[in-house]
């Protein structure tokens, strides 16, 4: 199992994901944002967290044309499983490879905490290892995570099972942080291996650092 | 000639920093504004002199950068 993990400048989760999936059993390398191609044994490519170009302009809106993101296009359309996880996310947003966008927090703070997730579908190679309802708990960190996206959009991620977490509390009743359309915490495409979320799974891998829940939300990509 | 493109959150999308302006104007008594809205000024300077073509441009890199067109709506105006 190889995952390649993107690089750009203002990354800031890059060693950590690649310590996440190193522990779980996994090849890792870091791929710099000038390089043209990702490496061909990629069983993952992971769009790590960070301020990508500073979050300059809106968070993602640059680094969508670094060289890397064409091989990283290409890789997606062909079916190859994409992680977008916070920054990641909006950089996969702005890119054009998932719906919708995300916008400031709704209260303006940046939020930085642990927070619960109700998981909403699990028939994706992402979430196999949870059930549905299941309640996990993990790290936020971000200061535009207010997922948008218009009612066609929404109803049609609802139709094919596309949305896979929910902000919650600890008994999975919605409570929501950042203002999130009906409190979106990840979604994916409709094919189903293109995922992205804003909370930080490789930031929960350990129960003595608050909770090792991220475990079971990574373990799904090592097994495919 | 420059382009002068004021990029806004589109009307439905919940404008935050919007509101928050709002909520300090009204604590500062001014209380006969009825909506504020918060967007960015982006200022190019363009070697070019046909307006067409400059617009047809700056629209491109509107849709291609300078706006996210899911959340944003711009406007382009083009001064000699």
């Amino acid at each position: 199992m190889k995952v390649a993990i993107l690089q750009f400048p203002g990354t800031n989760c890059e060693y950590d994901t690649q310590h996440a999936f190193e522990a779980l059993g996994a090849t890792t390398e870091i791929v710099w944002h000038k390089s043209e191609t990702i490496p061909g044994d990629t069983d993952l490519l992971v769009v790590a967290g960070g301020f990508s170009y500073g979050d300059y302009l809106r968070s993602g809106a640059i680094a969508k044309f670094s060289p890397v993101m064409k091989a990283v296009s290409a890789y997606a359309k062909n079916g190859g499983k994409v992680l977008g996880i916070c920054n990641g996310f909006q950089v996969l947003t702005e890119a054009g490879l998932l719906p919708g966008a995300l916008k400031r927090n709704e209260h303006l703070h940046f939020i930085s905490k642990h927070h619960h997730l109700k998981v909403l579908n699990n028939d994706n190679v992402f979430l196999e290892k949870l059930s549905k309802n299941d309640v996990v708990n993990i790290p936020i960190a971000h200061h535009d995570g207010n997922y948008y996206i218009d009612e066609k959009g929404l109803s049609e991620l609802y139709a094919n099972n596309q949305v896979l977490l929910h902000y919650t509390d600890a008994e999975g009743n919605i409570k929501n942080p950042n203002g999130s359309i009906d409190s979106i915490a990840g979604i994916c495409n409709k094919e189903k291996n293109v995922f992205g979320l804003m909370p930080h799974p490789e930031r929960a891998m350990e129960s003595l650092l608050g909770s090792d829940d991220g475990v079971k939300m990574l373990q799904g990509f090592l097994s495919a | 000639m420059k382009a002068i493109v004021n990029v806004s959150l589109k009307a439905g999308v919940l404008d935050s920093q919007g509101k928050a302006v709002h909520h300090a104007l009204d604590s500062l008594h001014f209380n006969n504004v009825s909506d504020v809205r918060v967007g960015k000024q982006i200022i190019l300077k363009l070697d070019e002199t046909d307006e067409t073509k400059a617009m047809a441009d700056v629209t491109k890199m509107c849709e291609d950068l300078l706006a996210n067109t899911v959340i944003e709506d711009y406007e382009i105006e083009l001064v000699q």
